[in-house]
């Protein structure tokens, strides 16, 4: 606090000015993609930046997303697969980065490399091979395509964010918890983890949006009618010659909010595990 | 320690190596230390206490060599089975458990009966006033309180052998001196075997039965803090061992045969304005109240001296020094301690 009543106002409101002009240019798509959401076709090109006021109101997009395709479905879909993928990266990623940061063994660096390497190759690469597994196992049109292919592709960030997080975390506390008898598991869970929640937090952030807004894999592994997830089930309103542009917007806008709820949840937690740390 | 010898000890350590890849961090320790006993560790940063304490412990496995706990061999026995109990210099409390919590998980992990748990929590809160804070989180204690949770923490589970790793060094002087006697008293009172590593040597010579001096790995000399201060066995024991530390001089510059290096302590210098055996010029002072250090140029190079009370001389001044026979310290060109 003492730094802030020392800044002089000058610098405080620069400081103001361009955080405000990144917020509206970063922002800037998304107002777009809301306001049109509310206006017809023709609203839509005519004027693209009015609000949908007046006459030009014409939420007409949502209810051709309510009618049209089990949206319902597509939107139970996206979670799930988000869901499990982010559980799954978070919980084996952890784990993967307690051993190499815990335990002394052969070829702990190596490993650690290999499994940070995912992080520079894009697992697109590995598409067709990808959908070769998936056929031979018979799980291509199950979520279960998405999700194991979405754990592999956060896992390399989750390992290398969260293992140079455990490496901060006391050694004596975990010893302390070895000599009360806690197994290794308990020291983990109960003391590694809840130390290490702030770098959750940002790793479930990385990991869940890409997964939400992908498309590709949803379309290759998963397009029959039960597994769409929502980015791909707006695609329908895309035609080749005509598109419906108001549903589109009103699906994509639809869209935005599970992961705003599931990204207020992990940004609260990210600010308390920073100011817990800080205020100690 | 007498008695100790016809019981088998608390603890033995025979010929324990430590290797972390190829660097060898303790070459060859043997130990042993008698029930009741104090024993403290004392050395220069990373010559391997800690790595010791740990091995004890069980954290860390040895390269070779056995551990004897209590008459039992504990080298593959997990730390939580040893019988003993380590508090650490960083306190290591669970954030997210109460005091009382944090006491007694160690007891609920063995399956010891809750009555019982209560009584021993109760009992070590009380010996360490600890009673009104039982259900506060580590985040609301001052440092010394959490040491003081740490130090329950120990005493409830009534180990065989309690290890300190420099439990003083995260407390502001005043605290340590308080927190020092408490940790006396507690070894008074629970007539408990104790290993305690520290740096301070305050710390060392109060508290210990026996000081284990280590050097790169290395036991250099064992023994009751006045035989350690007496009778050093080395050049290194003797430096390290005493503040300000010993001078040491070559003998020959003395004019002294029969040794290489001649050791006095400040101490036992005393200063004369007319005559003595060294002239010395005062180059500094510093007034410590209760004594004096005071800093010489001589002959024989830099010499330093203690004196008690007020010296009230200015430097440039020229004096005489001097010591007893008795109090002069003779090392061979090895290093080790040589009679007169
Ligand atoms: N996990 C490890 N891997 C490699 N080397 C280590 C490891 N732990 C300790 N060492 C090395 O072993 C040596 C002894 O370390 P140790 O912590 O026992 O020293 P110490 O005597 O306790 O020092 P201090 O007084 O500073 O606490 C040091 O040189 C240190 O670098
Ligand atoms: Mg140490």
């Amino acid at each position: 606090m003492a730094g802030r009543s020392t800044q002089s106002p000058f610098r405080s409101i620069a400081a103001h000015a361009i955080l405000l002009t990144y917020t509206v240019i970063a922002l800037f798509p998304v107002f777009v993609v809301v306001v049109n959401s509310f206006k017809n076709r023709k609203g839509i090109f005519g004027d693209p930046l009015a609000l949908p006021i007046g006459a030009l109101w014409a939420p007409e997009g949502y209810a051709k997303v309510w009618l049209r395709g089990d949206f319902q479905l597509y939107f139970q879909n996206s979670l799930i697969v988000t869901v499990a993928a982010l559980v799954l990266v978070l919980l084996f990623g952890a784990m993967a980065a307690f051993a190499l940061s815990e335990y002394r063994f052969k070829g702990n660096t190596l490993m650690g490399l290999y499994l940070a390497l995912g992080i520079m190759i894009p697992i697109r690469l590995g598409t067709v091979a990808i959908l070769q597994i998936m056929v031979a196992s018979g799980i291509v049109n199950t979520l279960w395509a998405l999700i194991l292919v979405y754990t592999a592709q956060g896992l390399p960030l989750s390992i290398f964010i969260l293992s140079e997080f455990m490496r901060t975390v006391s050694d004596d506390l975990k010893n302390a918890g070895r000599i009360d008898g806690l197994s290794e598991y308990t020291i983990f869970f109960r003391l590694v983890l809840p130390l290490v929640r702030p770098a959750l937090a940002t790793v479930a952030v990385f990991t869940m949006i890409p997964i939400w807004n992908d498309l590709w894999f949803p379309l290759i592994l998963a397009p029959a009618e039960g597994t769409k997830t929502v980015t791909l089930g707006a695609q329908m309103f895309l035609g080749q010659f005509q598109s419906e542009w108001d549903a589109v917007l009103a699906a994509l806008t639809l869209a935005i909010l599970p992961v705003l709820v599931l990204y207020l949840i992990f940004s609260r937690q990210l600010i308390r595990g920073i100011t817990s740390g800080a205020v100690k | 320690m007498a008695a100790a010898t016809t019981l088998a000890p608390t603890l033995a350590l025979k010929a324990i190596r430590k290797n972390f890849g190829v660097t060898e961090v303790i070459k060859g320790i043997d130990l042993t230390v008698g029930d009741g006993e104090f024993v403290v560790f004392v050395g220069p940063s990373g010559c391997g206490k800690s790595t010791l304490l740990r091995i004890i412990a069980g954290l860390e496995d040895a390269t070779s060599g056995d551990i004897e706990i209590g008459g039992k061999t504990v080298n593959t026995t997990p730390p939580a089975k040893r019988g003993i109990a380590m508090v650490f210099q960083s306190y290591a409390l669970y954030p997210h458990l109460t005091v009382k919590n944090n006491m007694a998980l160690g007891l609920k992990q063995a399956k010891t009966p809750a009555p019982e748990i209560e009584a021993r929590v109760a009992k070590a809160s009380g010996m360490l006033s600890l009673d009104d804070y039982l259900d506060r989180r580590p985040a609301q204690l001052s440092g010394g309180q959490r040491q003081r949770v740490a130090i329950g923490r120990a005493i409830v589970r009534e180990p065989t052998l309690f290890l300190f790793d420099e439990p003083l060094s995260n407390l502001d002087a005043a605290l340590r001196v308080n927190t020092r006697l408490e940790i006396a008293r507690l070894h008074r009172e629970l007539k408990a075997t104790m290993i305690y590593v520290t740096h301070d040597q305050v710390e060392a010579m109060t508290l210990a039965d026996r000081i284990v001096v280590m050097n790169a790995g290395r036991i250099e000399q064992v023994g009751t803090p006045m035989e350690l201060y007496n009778a050093p066995a080395n050049l290194f024991v003797a430096g390290f061992i005493g503040s300000p530390q010993m001078n040491f001089v070559a003998a020959d510059k003395l004019g002294m045969t029969g040794a290489t290096t001649i050791g006095m302590r400040p101490e036992h210098l005393t200063i004369s304005k007319d005559a003595g055996r060294w002239k010395a010029s005062l180059v500094h002072v510093e007034h410590l109240g209760a004594d004096t250090n005071l800093y010489f140029d001589t002959e024989a190079g830099p010499v330093t001296a203690r004196a008690f009370g007020e010296v009230r001389e200015a430097p440039g001044t020229e004096l005489w020094l001097s010591a007893d026979d008795r109090h002069i310290y003779r090392f061979d060109a090895d290093g080790r301690a040589v009679a007169a």
